[in-house]
């Protein structure tokens, strides 16, 4: 099958979609002149300034405008450059995208997606690095997204596009160069359903977004000293598909969950506290969670290595829950 | 200005209807049977039916938490809002929203919103689809001069100033952020000045008189229309009941101040007007009275006698 960059993917998925549905239109900072990450390129030559909308530097008014749009029929796709940037314009999101239809009983539909940049590793510190997932799973209303691969990139994004509900679309920026098997005819992935990365007898391995692919080096690892490691992406964390972490932990009898999120409070929490609740008696050990610490992300790069989750370090929380069979 | 008659009748009549629903909501409350809050906009009629007579169920409207009129104006209905204000089944949200988050997005409402601003952006995504479709249909923006320090509204009217959407900003300027003269709340006298600073037209009136508000409001609309752009309209105005609730607000509003502004009443001016310019009779005046008293109180009767939802739809329509 054809290969392509996750980047790319989204990039087709936005095309794909635009072609197929009138309605369908982009805005953001510099979506249309100078995208951010080269995302969105070529879609303004494509479809006209009327269609890929630059924006001013406004997330509440870029937000607004889905909202005011979703309500009065069309379907946007909006970007925020940097999921930071989401502390400027929370309200927009969590107040009324997230509310209306509930609050309307039932009246209003808002197929909105918001597309964000996430996650470390660029050297680009505490207010360009962050991994806020959890305070959108937090809000009934919301769809949260998390890519891992370019084929689950191009196909979540098709659905959350077609989705009649306000989706966060959670675009880590270490993917973007990640290249993988893409269909170029267009594809649904469907929202809430949970993917076997890797099957394995001995842990359950559950990550999400970037740590999938740390989580499968750790699986290589582990598997050099006789452990089989089964590595779950939930790719979608709102929706959960709390049903195939379930089966493969009451099948290996250990959880370990990993995210590149502070560890407390994180989803970890959420995915951890729900196996002791319904999958209790067949734990062989405490549910772990490996996240990063209790700090902004630092800038300089021993620090943000120290900071950012790792293979290393899913194997080291592993090996107690789990000895070396080799 | 050339409104035909019955135009004028039913802005009338539209303005009573709004004066006694906000009557009715201040009764329930007194009588302690609405839960909550509401924010109640009795003294600003003429602004709500200036500016919404003008319109047609294809423009759309966003309201703020003081938000009543602005639906009355745009055709609601009472029975539906008053069934919401008591949390009832029938009630325009199922009972799920209450005061400040009623819509009728078939009329073409967007919602009154409980968030101080966050209209303004909303207004501008309508305005957006309005064009992006190919209508000539407006979007409005009501909030009031307490707004006008959110960044949300700053940034709806920079973005509808330069994407030239047709927005008209309508700033219901009733000298009060909550309790906070406006005086203490912002160093300009006139809202409208910021017009100037996304080089759209700014224009005060007199926001007790539905005629001025409506005169100035059509040629907005009519600029909005013919693709010119946003404007911003600030009407001068009082709130004849607290930010919240029932009193006089004589502790944070001088008597006189309230006395003063009564006297402005939007209605009893405009009655005068039809009055003296021979378009009603005091008999048809007194007729039209008789007939929104007996609306709002079948409305109100409707409203109490409304089931209350049970919990089994409480998980209803969190997603679509």
């Amino acid at each position: 099958m054809r290969q392509t960059i996750y980047m790319m993917a989204i990039n087709e998925a936005l095309t794909q979609e635009m072609e197929r549905d009138s309605t369908v239109f982009i805005a953001g900072e510099d979506v249309g002149q100078h995208p951010a990450f080269g995302i969105t390129l070529g879609l303004r030559a494509k479809f006209g300034p009327d269609r890929v909308v630059d924006t001013p530097i406004s997330e509440t008014a870029i937000l607004g405008l889905a909202v005011g749009a979703a309500a009065a029929g069309l379907r946007p796709v909006v970007e925020i450059m940097f999921m930071d940037f989401l502390g400027v314009c929370l309200d927009q999101i969590i107040n009324q995208m997230a509310k209306m239809r509930y609050m309307f009983g039932g009246k209003a539909r808002l197929p909105i997606v918001v597309r964000t940049a996430c996650g470390g590793g660029y050297r680009l510190a505490a207010q360009h690095s962050q991994s806020l997932e959890v305070l959108l799973c937090h809000i009934p209303g919301l769809k949260v997204v998390m890519p891992a691969t370019p084929y689950d990139a191009k196909g979540l994004l098709i659905s959350s596009i077609r989705d009649d509900n306000p989706v966060i679309f959670l675009e880590h920026k270490k993917c973007y160069t990640l290249s993988g098997e893409v269909p170029q005819e267009p594809y649904e992935v469907p929202l809430g359903v949970a993917e076997v990365r890797r099957p394995g007898s001995d842990v359950t391995i559950v990550a999400t977004s970037y740590m999938v692919h740390e989580a499968l080096r750790a699986a290589d690892e582990l598997a050099q000293r006789g452990i089989e490691a089964e590595v779950i992406d939930p790719r979608t964390v709102s929706p959960l598909d709390m049903e195939t972490i379930l089966t493969s932990v009451r099948k290996t009898h250990r959880a370990v969950v990993v995210h590149e999120a502070v560890k407390f409070c994180g989803i970890g929490g959420e995915i951890a506290a729900q196996i002791a609740e319904e999958a209790f008696s067949s734990l062989e050990a405490a549910p772990v969670r490996v996240g990063a610490p209790f700090c902004p992300v630092p800038f300089s790069p021993p620090l943000e290595d120290a900071y950012l989750p790792n293979a290393q370090k899913i194997v080291e929380a592993v090996l107690p829950m789990a000895p070396a069979k080799v | 200005m050339d409104i035909p008659k019955d135009d004028l009748v039913q802005m009338y009549e539209t303005m009573v209807t709004i004066r006694r629903f906000e009557d009715g909501v201040a009764k329930l409350m007194r009588d302690g049977k609405s839960p909550g809050l509401a924010h109640l906009y009795a003294g600003q009629e003429a602004i709500a039916v200036g500016v919404c007579s003008l319109l047609t169920k294809d423009d759309y409207i966003a309201s703020s938490h003081r938000g009543h009129g602005h639906l009355i104006a745009k055709g609601g209905d009472p029975k539906g809002m008053y069934a919401e204000l008591l949390g009832r089944s029938p009630g325009y949200c199922h009972g799920k929203g209450g005061s400040m988050h009623i819509a009728d997005l078939d009329l073409g409402m967007l919602g009154a919103n409980g968030i101080v601003g966050a209209q303004g952006p909303i207004s501008v995504g309508a305005a957006f689809a309005a064009r992006y479709k190919g209508t000539d249909a407006v979007s409005i923006c009501f909030f009031g001069d307490g707004a006008t320090n959110q960044g949300a509204i700053h940034e709806a009217m920079n973005l509808a100033a330069v994407l030239k959407l047709p927005v008209i900003f309508v700033c219901e300027n009733n000298l009060y952020g909550e309790w906070t003269r406006q005086d203490r709340h912002q160093t300009i006298r006139d809202v409208s000045e910021r017009a100037k600073a996304y080089n759209i037209p700014g224009v005060t009136v007199d926001g007790m008189d539905v005629l001025t508000v409506r005169e100035v409001m059509s040629e907005a609309v009519e600029r909005a229309r013919r693709g010119e752009g946003p404007s911003l309209i600030e009407c001068k105005t009082y709130r004849f009941y607290d930010h919240q609730g029932l009193g006089a607000g004589s502790t944070d509003r001088p008597a006189e101040e309230i006395a003063e502004w009564k006297t402005r009443d939007p209605i009893p001016r405009f009655r005068s007007y039809l009055i003296e310019t021979e378009t009603l009779t005091e008999a048809q005046a007194a007729a039209i009275e008789q007939r929104v008293a007996a609306r709002i109180e079948e409305a109100m009767t409707f409203a109490e006698s409304a089931p209350l939802p049970t919990p089994d739809v409480l998980l209803d329509d969190v997603y679509a």
